[in-house]
């Protein structure tokens, strides 16, 4: 078997090659939820939400040295009702138990949460009354970061992983996908 | 427009005990430590006296000891010109705890009063707001009573048999209330009213019956709830506005939203075990936090501490500072609108001094690195032409940088001359310390007025700025760090050679039986460690003053008569640091 390997200027015409942006080049075919899972993971916007000693990290991973938004996600929006994720960056205490559920039920569809941090995810090193073991028992997880705190990179990478999750994924909500039915919060 | 003064030391508490007692007689004993001892009935008598007579103006602390058979209130007060603080403490029964509040002549004593008032149900007569500050109202039980037991750990109050009764598994969304699980409510607590606070009847809400007949042109009052979650509230942080328009009338700050109880783990915990702690406390000024508690532990034990180590301490602290100033003077202009290209600036200053904590240390954030007697490691082989680049060129270039565009900035200066004034004699009564405090004027650094570590060897200069607004806060910031500087570049060839650590190894430390509190000057203000041992493998009480915490008693007073807009920078020029504020 032989293979002949084209490039583009045996198949397009000089014209064409000036003006490659027209779309009349040719076509691709993906299915709906690879295109809407692409163009979902590439544009995550994450909610400008920080508990504790994490968010100092995670603010670092924004800034010039880090910069995170190389990924498409530099963009923290102040309202949960702008955001696609949520960085739970940092312990969460019963106090504020209630308070990161309503924020988490107001962003809207589709919508991720990674836990940021040891406190986040288990409780870390703050094993007592005062604090929810884990953010996990008040809002579903989707990626776990280990660390106390992480490090910027780690974050990021806990990031780079959200993606390859979203884009491997179904276009269901997370309602469907785990089958709960959540709670109301408010009236 | 920022001024640099020497401050005189004050007389030495034990002269100042004995004049009490002189004047006092019978009301006031004086105990085995030299404390001050006053009965209840007496206790407002004896401060009036101490503050008015004795100069003792500032309250610096103020904590509950529970010794099972009656609870000590503790206060330390000492006097803004400088010195060590004096300690007075009254007492009370267990059953019905019940002391005078202070508030009357120390506004500061707010809300420390309601702290204790939280953790151990002492009931402070005329408190104008006594209520839970810290946990939610409603929480059962007093958490910081000997007798109290944490769930989980002891079991008297464990509220279910096992930690995970259904298995470990579950989906978080199956099986849920609003506190999650693992907490224990009073009986016929149904939680239903936390987080979502009414405005009280008739008193706030807009009388829509009113408007509608045209019946009303006045304006009434809003309550407008600001934050937990609020880009400008640095955190967790709730402020309920009281607003006529969008004029401030009343604020109160809702905090507790990071509690996690920081003094009942350091009860728990082993003396050194205490340390990685404290890193979580402040965690922008972190090696600040750990050098205040080292201090106090080593003062109990009665540790020298090796001319390196002191050495070490003092640059890493003054980096510390550096950091921490930066840090929040690119967030404040963040909140006054500069959307994140002032701290982008500074944080990349800030990246640099961590590359320089996680050289020495190991880790960016939670170093860990203060020992009893020391610290833990000694500085590397490439720490030291890093930081003298840092100190002797880099720095001074970039806080330059931040001056020329933003001291003289038009817009900075519109946005924050005259904002949030609070003036000398309510800053000193209020109990703030750190930037607030010498914004106002008053020239108090704990490093000048009670000095620890090796301070007194530096040729440096308290920063104070008069005019006590916003501007003057972030005056002293940057002038602070200029002095930081001024520290570093003398310590830096200054250091010498030798010992780490003294005193033995040891993983377990043994404080003798007694009580300090040690305090130091963290970026953000006075931050005090009391320690009481009985001679045990743990602390028998530990509490932590916290400056942002005591720092924002006097939000309310400085925000009233501005504009919301302007709440936002008075708090950004407080820096409040949640982790802190909680505990």
């Amino acid at each position: 078997m032989s293979v002949t390997i084209l490039s583009p200027d045996d198949i397009l015409t000089p014209d064409q090659l000036a003006d490659g942006k027209t779309g009349e080049m040719g076509f691709v075919t993906t299915t709906l939820a690879k295109g809407v899972n692409w163009a979902r993971a590439n544009s995550v916007w994450p909610a400008l939400f920080g508990l504790a000693c994490c968010a100092i990290e995670m603010m670092h991973s924004q800034m010039a040295r880090n910069d995170m938004s190389r990924f498409g996600m530099e963009l923290m929006r102040a309202s949960p009702r702008q955001s696609d994720l949520i960085i739970v960056a940092g312990r969460l205490s019963r106090k504020m138990a209630p308070v990161i559920r309503r924020i988490y039920d107001q962003m809207p569809e589709p919508k991720w949460v990674i836990s940021m941090g040891d406190c986040a995810s288990c409780g870390g090193i703050f094993n007592n009354y005062a604090l929810v073991q884990g953010v996990d028992e008040v809002i579903p997880v989707d990626v776990y970061v280990a660390g106390c705190p992480p490090r910027p990179e780690a974050l990021m990478y806990g990031i780079m992983k959200l993606h390859e999750k979203i884009q491997a994924e179904g276009m269901d909500s997370w309602r469907d996908r785990k089958g709960g039915l959540g709670i109301q919060v408010g009236s | 427009m920022t001024k640099q003064t020497d401050v005189v030391a004050a007389p030495a508490p034990a002269d100042v005990v004995a004049a009490v007692h002189k004047q006092l007689g019978e009301r006031v004993t004086v105990d085995d430590g030299g404390a001050l001892v006053v009965g209840p009935s007496n206790l407002i008598d004896v401060v009036r006296a101490l503050r008015d007579d004795h100069g003792l103006d500032y309250l610096a602390n103020l904590t509950a000891v529970d010794w099972l058979d009656r609870f000590e209130v503790v206060y330390h007060l000492c006097s803004s010109a400088g010195g060590a603080p004096i300690v007075l403490k009254t007492t009370t029964d267990r059953a019905n705890p019940r002391v005078p509040s202070l508030f009357g002549i120390y506004p500061g004593a707010d809300f420390q009063e309601r702290e204790v008032y939280d953790m151990f149900g002492i009931r402070f007569a005329g408190h104008p707001n006594l209520k839970r500050i810290l946990m939610w109202e409603g929480f059962a039980g007093w958490p910081l009573r000997k007798d109290w037991r944490e769930a989980y750990f002891e079991q008297e109050h464990k509220p279910l048999t096992s930690r995970w009764p259904d298995g470990q598994f579950f989906f978080g969304e199956d099986k849920l209330t609003d506190w999650g699980s693992n907490t224990k409510l009073p009986p016929a607590y149904t939680g239903a009213e936390i987080g979502r606070p009414k405005p009280q009847e008739g008193q706030y809400v807009v009388d829509i019956d009113a408007l509608r007949r045209g019946t009303s042109f006045g304006s009434d009052r809003l309550v407008v709830n600001m934050g937990p979650q609020h880009p400008s509230t640095h955190g967790v942080f709730q402020m309920r506005l009281v607003l006529d328009g969008e004029t401030v009338v009343d604020l109160e700050p809702v905090m507790g939203y990071m509690h996690r109880n920081h003094e009942k783990i350091g009860e728990r915990n082993l003396w050194l075990g205490n340390m990685p702690f404290t890193d979580r406390l402040d965690y922008i000024a972190q090696l600040g936090s750990e050098w205040g508690y080292a201090l106090c532990v080593e003062r109990m034990m009665g540790l020298e501490v090796p001319e390196r180590a002191e050495y070490i301490r003092v640059i890493m602290a003054e980096l510390n500072r550096i950091q921490s100033h930066f840090w929040s003077i690119g967030f404040l202009l963040n909140d006054l609108g500069a959307f994140f290209t002032p701290s982008l600036y500074a944080i990349e200053e800030r990246e640099i001094v961590l590359d320089l904590f996680e050289m020495a240390t190991g880790s960016r954030l939670m170093c860990n690195y203060m020992r009893f007697g020391g610290v833990a490691y000694d500085l590397p082989d490439a720490f030291m032409p890093l930081v003298n680049v840092l100190v002797n060129e880099r720095m001074e270039r970039a806080i330059d940088e931040i001056d020329a565009y933003l001291t003289n900035n038009e817009i900075v200066m519109e946005r924050m001359k005259g904002v949030g004034v609070l003036t000398p004699e309510l800053a000193i009564a209020y109990s703030t310390s750190g930037p607030v405090l010498r914004g106002s004027g008053v020239a108090y650094d704990v490093r000048r007025a009670d000095p620890y570590g090796i301070y007194d060897r530096f040729d440096w200069n308290v920063v104070t700025a008069n005019e006590g607004d916003v501007y003057a806060r972030y005056a002293v910031r940057i002038g602070e760090m200029r002095e930081s500087l001024k520290i570093l570049r003398q310590a830096l060839p200054q250091m010498p050679a030798g010992e780490i650590l003294g005193g033995k190894k040891a993983w377990q430390v043994r404080v003798p039986a007694g009580e300090h509190y040690a305090r130091v000057e963290n970026p953000r203000g006075e931050l005090g460690y009391y320690c009481v041992s009985d001679g045990k493998a743990n602390p028998y009480r530990y509490h932590v003053r916290s400056p942002c915490f005591v720092n924002l008693t006097s939000l309310a007073e400085m925000c009233k008569g501005y504009k919301v807009a302007d709440v936002v920078a008075i708090l950004g020029s407080i820096d409040i640091v949640l982790g802190e504020v909680d505990r």
